[in-house]
């Protein structure tokens, strides 16, 4: 059965009026006075700070999710052992969470009456209203990414391999670098993508941390709110356009890495 | 222990007081209001997205039209886009300021708006490999002893695709119960009109009652973790379906 032209009108219009219009609505509103006045409202002093607070979360979120994600696949897909059911359940846990309610719940850990607060305190680390608190959140809500995209992969190309690895005298080591790595590049890699994607982008859970100081924790999604609520719309609608070509430069790359893998 | 300690500390805050003092945080109206008005709007949300999306993935998949590729990378673009920022593009274009002439922002209709954008490609993403591998060879068959366009779809392909569609919708419903970036700036915020649980729990925090705030999040989060049983059960049931 095919579909029929109806159907395809029906499905793109809901995407334009949903996706498409909203979104070049913002590029519209932003470039409207010139891309002049754009580029001044980019360049405050806030929001390059944001920016590049922004860039820190990435930096560190990316790096410690791809290692454990890839770490914990492997554990996931080779070993058996009690509990296993319940860790895969587990893992997709930050994905149904509120974003708000992980703020909340690393505010009771870490903040000041929270169960390590006074022990951090002590140690003059600050971690709520503070970077680190806000790094914190954004590796638990961008947490599932990778180690969802390798399962899959290490599931379907088996232990043949890395066996056959071992049995020519490889060392474990040995076998996950030449064997394994190069086999799961391509799932390892969406994840990637889309932990930098959730990184960037994440706003619940780093503005219930952050405390939302102007120049000091805000990240560009939280600046993209408070430049709002402080009526400075150029501000927020050219941080927003900062924020959604970083988007599309996502769902760009998405595509062609899967491109690149169908030709392959 | 990375996301187990963190969501035990806000367990145990909501216990603090003892069950009844939990029972009575929960049951405020301000409280009970919001979790209604979330479980609303997901449902509203999953239905429409349940019936586009199906639309959607057909279209994707059995029609052939130019920028088809272009289409198709663009549905991913609501889990690339910082949902402060879909929040905002929705109010610039159906907001008070929009061309349209009329606004959403500050209703419930406003609050599923965003929620159909973050959710989007779930269903889609769900039944549109489920259609590609679906063995149209039964779809003829039926075409030809005399079944109509109708008949074929009721028949053969809905039950093939129920399962994806089903887990297409726990996984949206999970996240228009959680919403909160995308939501905050079209919702308005007003409470007992259009507070959702996600800005509840916000505004409670800001207002220091972080009792209160703890207990709604477990009520969340127990909504949540039934999701994340139910979607897995149908993966497990659709295994061994296909196996």
């Amino acid at each position: 059965m095919r579909a029929s032209r109806g159907l395809r009108t029906v499905a793109l219009t809901y995407l334009a009026l949903l996706l498409v219009l909203p979104v070049g609505m913002v590029f519209y509103r932003t470039f409207e006075d010139g891309v002049a006045a754009a580029w001044a409202a980019v360049t405050a002093p806030d929001a390059v700070h944001a920016f590049w607070l922004t860039l820190l979360m990435v930096a560190v979120a990316v790096p410690a999710n791809t290692v454990f994600g890839i770490g914990c696949a492997l554990v996931l897909v080779r070993h058996r052992f009690p509990g296993k059911a319940l860790l895969n359940a587990l893992i997709d846990l930050p994905f149904a969470v509120s974003p708000v309610v992980v703020g909340l719940a690393l505010v009771l850990l870490y903040g000041r009456t929270g169960w390590f607060g006074t022990w951090l305190a002590d140690q003059g680390i600050q971690v709520i209203f503070a970077p680190l608190g806000m790094i914190l959140a954004t590796i638990f809500v961008s947490l599932p990414f990778v180690v969802r995209e390798v399962v899959p992969v290490l599931r379907e190309i088996g232990s043949d391999q890395e066996e056959a690895a071992s049995t020519l005298g490889a060392s474990s080591w040995q076998a996950f670098w030449r064997v394994t790595l190069p086999s799961i590049r391509w799932g390892v890699a969406y994840g990637v993508i889309l932990t930098t994607a959730r990184a960037l982008g994440e706003f619940g859970a780093v503005s219930v941390v952050s405390g939302k100081l102007a120049g000091q924790t805000e990240t560009l999604p939280v600046h993209v709110e408070q430049a709002f609520q402080n009526f400075d719309l150029a501000g927020a609608y050219s941080a927003s356009v900062v924020l959604a070509a970083m988007a599309l430069l996502t769902v760009l790359s998405m595509n062609l890495l899967k491109r690149e893998e169908v030709t392959r | 222990m990375f996301v187990l300690l963190p969501l035990a500390a806000v367990i145990a805050r909501s216990a603090q007081g003892g069950a009844s003092a939990f029972w009575q945080t929960v049951t405020t109206r301000q409280a009970v209001t919001a979790l209604e008005l979330t479980l609303g709007v997901s449902l509203a949300t999953v239905a429409i997205n349940l019936v586009f999306g199906t639309v959607i993935a057909w279209v994707l998949v059995r029609d052939d039209f130019r920028g088809k590729g272009i289409v198709n990378g663009l549905i991913d673009l609501p889990f690339a886009l910082p949902t402060i920022v879909a929040g905002l593009t929705l109010l610039a274009l159906y907001g008070p300021k929009g061309p349209f002439g009329f606004s959403v922002a500050f209703t419930r209709i406003g609050i599923v708006v965003a929620l159909l954008f973050v959710t989007l490609p779930f269903v889609v993403r769900a039944v549109q490999p489920v259609l590609i591998e679906l063995d149209r060879e039964m779809e003829e068959a039926a075409a030809s002893l005399g079944a109509g366009r109708r008949t074929v779809f009721r028949r053969i392909i809905l039950p093939n695709l129920t399962p994806a569609m089903l887990a297409g919708v726990g996984l949206a419903f999970a996240r228009c119960m959680g919403e909160f970036g995308a939501v905050v700036l079209i919702s308005g915020n007003l409470p007992f009109k259009t507070e959702v649980a996600s800005v509840f729990i916000f505004g409670q925090i800001e207002s220091d009652n972080v009792t209160g705030a703890a207990a709604v999040s477990v009520v969340l989060l127990v909504v949540s973790f039934l999701l994340l049983l139910a979607v897995a059960a149908v993966a497990r049931w659709r295994a061994r379906h296909e196996g």
